[in-house]
């Protein structure tokens, strides 16, 4: 057997190794495992490539995997990414370091992460956000606990129809098991319907009450009311959101909730079919010692300069273990610095732009499917940025084969007989009247 | 490693811009109502492309990462991050694949996540993985839930607790809390391992299953894990592995053939994937074959005719733990290693880990304690110096001490205070990818630090002396959180 | 070397007791605090919450450690001490002078469950 890169191993190392430990071989070392868990039998396990024979197999797998002109949002969105940011991700300082536990060694790190909390309230409106999260539905289930943590004794979380279909599945996921009763409250008209939110709530019993802020359906929901009606339940509000979006929106601050959650991917980050993406959190002061998740503080050394730690880790579970807020521990630091690296060079303004963009191709491509006379509006007349909802009036099966034979992913149906389209900025005028004329051959 | 101190807002001025984004091609949508529009634009910062590139370029240099020296974080295993891994990760066919697209235009997708189940099947002796959890605890969660699926979907819902050992890592008891499980102690004997005696009044009815991890937190292998296997399968609960500490295990012992019925596995410590400072990490559980119907879902299923297709619905899931289908740029990288690694190299990953372990270990034991002799694993701790600080002894140098006098010398300190069996636990992980030159670069600089602690403790206490801060004020950054950019103040 | 306050009634989760208008003014002892370290941050009930003989009402955290609080009677919250909120610090400066919460007590006779000063003295062996 040949000598393997990532082993710096001479025999002649191995030999003074086993030596200094008085053991004659290296299969001594497991001297102490019952004989019968020891393998002897070979593994069924490929035979070691080169790196040349790992490109070749991987170009081989490329090749199975079709491009395709996204436009399908639905919790993944395909907007522009920088080039700086993949440069200085790839850094090694910021990629091959463990959590920042040694603060002294590790404040490229934290300082990043400040950066990202502080830029986290920024698009909330919120006063303290945590160091990030898996994604936006597992954030949205820990804001679920949270409520039920913070509002003793009770039983039951509600949840808008209006969610996109995955935060409600992991939502309920966690809470069959968490023990807390889901309510449904319904979307009439393409938004969360406040009667029956009321309605909900009056069965008394609510810990919280999670509601987007940007719907499945592309729609910008109206929350009037809702942070009033929640609150006089003793419940907090949670409120779901899309960040990009949050440069145009109400805020969920403004709309007085008490939590704000939602997935970092539309800032920028690849789809990779679906991850590593970055769930957030933000909250009010408030709430700030109940809150899962590593937080990022700004103290002084001592010297007195300005330096950056780890804090209030009495909440986690390397502290507190079965009583801590959540068992969260790794989360998806560099994937919060993408989306620190990704705000920086956009700023409110390109943001503001991507907005409009995405907003104006989304607008244009829903008034040209409209005249093509396959499709009737869904929610006539409910504002929307760049995704929206629409009606067949074609057999669904035929235009999303003909679609894809066109190298086109759009038209996702997100619920029986509803159709979501997204345009980002990514998108051409080109690709979108494509994209009409084929459906107009439907 | 030079001190920088600025934040990126802090080098904003009106007017800059750092994106290139091509006009807008579409007639102009018109505004939202003002009813649903936010009335400032939020506070981001206005900074060119180059002022970016400088500040994190900046902020990176007072990092420490694997690539800038060793890294012995025990229970971390630190080993190095190839390199291949990462170009494949960035390949532009997977980096624009959305998630929702149909199976036929992503069958290079889920062909590697069908061969990567297939073959962590093989190494762990599971039957089935699911990829969904994006890291070790998620993936300890995910773990739980199966086992209670599994549980209720016989009628036995009465159990609803988990033994977890006192040593074990703090995840463990948190996510047996977080899945609806109440957490029993059973402690650890005098040689580190599991009491079985202390096990037995534990197994009852009501007992849902035991996290271990094998080798401890000590690193020390729980050698009665036959027994305990037996006892807790008697009474009808199901055993599940933390694959925190899987590496000694690799190409040697594997966790099925040792009885246990459900584990995770850390992509990012095992399997070579870089940690990110904090992730993404990925941790894939695997299962018995009795408990696949209860994996969480979507999952990649082979079809008869060689294509796959993504399994959507199931009575018997544990239902859906994240958004899609978890960290996929995670769990190519590790697919990627393994085809580097082969299955000829399998068996080192665990052999030099070990080896290296024991070697720092022997080298070090007559100047710091080592409270329980004997071959260890992967990692080992010592509960600190002969002459610590801990008790009355003014005069010594606690393991904080050690730790920070040890970045002076360009090492990354051990894990401190971990695990709580001891007071000045210091728990050391080499891997197997760091020389024996290394090693004894190391082993050399810790003896340097023994000596300094006997003779002159005031150098440790003051330490870290170069690095670009020197022990944060932790009390008062928990006393007065300041948590965000507008309530911050450069010093003056 | 830590102090004991005579006259108090002591749990053997390190609160103390004092029985003022009848309400039962509860803190932790002087050595609670030294075992704690420098503590930031002090987690307490709202007024109104009804609390159990022996359940958690709150808990002191410090930088590298969080210990639950117990509560030595059952009742309501009458009142928690907002200094604490602000200065945690106190409670190291003088466990005594800075109570934690007050309590209408449900039942005056839980109190013959706990110890005088002299028996916490012989508890904590100094």
């Amino acid at each position: 057997m040949g000598q393997f890169a990532y082993f710096p191993h001479t025999p002649e190392d191995i030999r003074a190794m086993l030596e200094k430990v008085s053991l004659r071989s290296l299969e001594d070392l497991y001297g102490d495992v019952p004989e019968e868990f020891v393998r002897k039998e070979e593994y069924d396990l490929p035979e070691a490539l080169s790196e040349e024979e790992v490109r070749a197999r991987f170009a081989e797998l490329s090749a199975r995997n079709v491009p395709m002109k996204v436009f399908v949002g639905a919790g993944a969105y395909d907007h522009y990414a920088p080039s700086v940011i993949p440069y200085l991700l790839s850094r090694s300082e910021f990629l091959t370091a463990y959590t920042p536990y040694q603060c002294e060694i590790s404040q490229g790190t934290l300082r990043y992460i400040f950066e990202y909390q502080s830029m986290i309230c920024s698009l909330t409106g919120m006063d303290v956000s945590n160091a990030s999260m898996y994604d936006g539905p597992t954030a949205a289930a820990e804001a679920m606990m949270m409520a039920m943590a913070s509002t003793r004794k009770k039983t039951r979380v509600l949840l808008s129809g209006a969610l996109l279909p995955g935060v409600i599945k992991v939502v309920s996921t966690y809470a069959k098991f968490h023990g807390v009763e889901i309510g449904m409250v319904p979307a009439m008209g393409g938004q969360t319907c406040i009667n029956c939110l009321k309605a909900e709530l009056s069965k008394g019993d609510v810990a919280g009450v999670i509601v987007p802020s940007v719907n499945r359906y592309g729609i910008v929901e109206d929350h009037t009311g809702f942070a009033d009606a929640v609150h006089a339940e003793k419940a907090l509000l949670i409120e779901y959101c899309d960040p990009s979006a949050l440069a145009v929106v109400k805020t969920p601050a403004e709309w007085g909730a008490d939590i704000a959650v939602g997935d970092g991917q539309p800032l920028g980050i690849p789809l990779t079919y679906g991850g590593p993406y970055v769930g957030f959190m933000a909250v009010r002061k408030e709430h700030l010692r109940k809150m899962p998740g590593r937080i990022v503080g700004q103290t002084v050394d001592r010297d007195g300069k300005r330096a950056f730690v780890l804090t209030l880790q009495a909440r986690e579970q390397h502290i507190r273990r079965e009583k801590a807020t959540s068992n969260i521990c790794s989360n998806q630091s560099l994937m919060a610095l993408y989306v620190t690296v990704y705000l920086s060079l956009m700023g409110a303004d390109g943001l503001k732009k991507v907005n409009e963009i995405s907003a104006s191709g989304a607008k244009y491509l829903h008034d040209r499917l409209l005249a093509t006379g396959k499709f009737e509006e869904a929610f006539p007349g409910k504002p929307f940025l760049k995704e929206f909802a629409l009606r067949p009036l074609v057999p669904v099966d035929r235009l999303q084969e003909k679609l894809l034979e066109a190298g086109y992913f759009a038209g996702l149906q997100i619920e029986e007989g509803i159709l979501t389209f997204c345009v980002t900025e990514r998108r051409t005028k080109e690709e979108v009247d494509g994209l009409v004329s084929i459906i107009g051959e439907v | 490693m030079k001190y920088y101190d600025k934040l990126i807002f802090e080098l904003s001025a009106e007017g800059r811009t750092g994106y290139s984004i091509p006009k807008n091609r579409f007639p102009a949508a018109g505004p939202l109502p003002e009813a649903l529009r936010r009335e400032e634009a939020p506070l981001l910062p206005q900074v060119s492309e180059i002022d970016v590139v400088r500040h994190y370029t900046n902020l990176s240099q007072m990092n420490f990462g694997v690539d800038t020296g060793f890294y012995p974080l025990g229970s971390c295993t630190m080993k190095y991050n190839p390199k291949i891994n990462e170009e494949i990760a960035n390949l532009p066919a997977f980096a624009g694949i959305h998630p929702l697209q149909p199976e036929k235009t992503v069958q290079g997708v889920l062909e590697v996540y069908y061969e990567m189940e297939r073959m962590l099947a093989e190494i762990t002796g599971m039957k089935a993985f699911t990829f969904n959890p994006c890291a070790g605890a998620h993936g300890e969660l995910t773990g739980l839930m199966v086992m209670r699926s599994y549980h209720l979907s016989r009628g036995d819902g009465k159990r609803t607790k988990v033994i977890v050992p006192d040593s074990a890592h703090g995840t463990n008891p948190a996510s047996a809390a977080v899945c609806g499980l109440e957490v029993v102690v059973v402690k650890s004997k005098e040689n580190g391992r599991i009491d079985v005696n202390d096990l037995k009044p534990l197994l009852d009815d009501t007992v849902a299953g035991i996290m271990m991890t094998n080798p401890n937190t000590l690193g020390l292998f729980e050698t009665e894990i036959r027994e305990i296997a037996a006892l807790v399968h008697a009474a009808g609960g199901l055993l599940y592995y933390d694959g925190a500490n899987m590496n000694p295990l690799m190409g040697v012992v594997r966790p099925g053939d040792m009885g246990f019925d459900i584990m995770h596995l850390n992509l990012h410590k095992t399997f070579s994937t870089p940690h990110g400072g904090g992730g993404p990490g990925s941790g894939p559980v695997g299962v018995a074959a009795y408990l696949e119907p209860y994996l969480p879902l979507p999952k990649v299923v082979r079809n008869d005719d060689g294509t796959f297709s993504v399994l959507q619905d199931g009575n018997l899931s544990a239902g859906k733990v994240s958004g899609f289908m978890g960290n996929f740029g995670v769990i190519l990288r590790a697919y990627t290693y393994l085809l580097m690694l082969g299955k000829e190299n399998l068996r080192k990953v665990g052999e030099l880990s070990v080896l290296g372990a024991n070697y720092v270990k022997e080298s070090l034991k007559d100047l710091y304690k080592l409270p329980i002799e004997g071959v260890c694993k992967h990692e080992f701790v010592f509960d600190g110096l002969f002459n610590d600080g801990a008790h009355d002894d003014v005069h010594g140098a606690t393991t904080l001490d050690v730790a920070k006098r040890l970045l002076d010398f360009g090492f990354h300190a051990p894990t401190i205070y971990f695990p709580l069996l001891f007071h000045q636990a210091l728990m050391i992980e080499p891997t197997e990818t760091e020389s024996k030159e290394t090693l004894d670069a190391f082993i050399a600089v810790m003896r340097e630090i023994a000596r300094e602690a006997a003779e002159d403790p005031a150098i440790l206490q003051d330490a870290p002396h170069n690095a670009p801060v020197r022990r944060p004020d932790e009390t008062t950054a928990a006393r007065n959180p300041i948590l965000k950019f507008t309530d911050s103040k450069p010093c003056e | 070397m830590s102090k004991i306050m005579e006259g108090l009634l002591y749990s053997e989760s390190h609160e103390w007791v004092k029985v003022e208008d009848g309400l039962a003014v509860i803190g932790v002892s002087d050595f609670a605090q030294k075992e704690m370290g420098e503590i930031t941050y002090v987690d307490m009930p709202e007024v109104d919450d009804e609390i159990g003989k022996g359940e958690t009402f709150g808990a002191l955290e410090s930088v590298k450690a969080a210990s639950d609080l117990y509560s030595p009677v059952s009742g309501v919250v009458v009142e928690v001490n907002e200094e604490l909120q602000d200065a945690p610090e106190k409670v190291n400066e003088d466990a005594f002078e800075n109570w934690i919460i007050k309590v209408r007590m449900n039942d005056e006779g839980e109190l013959a469950d706990l110890m005088d000063a002299a028996a916490y003295k012989a508890m904590i062996g100094e």
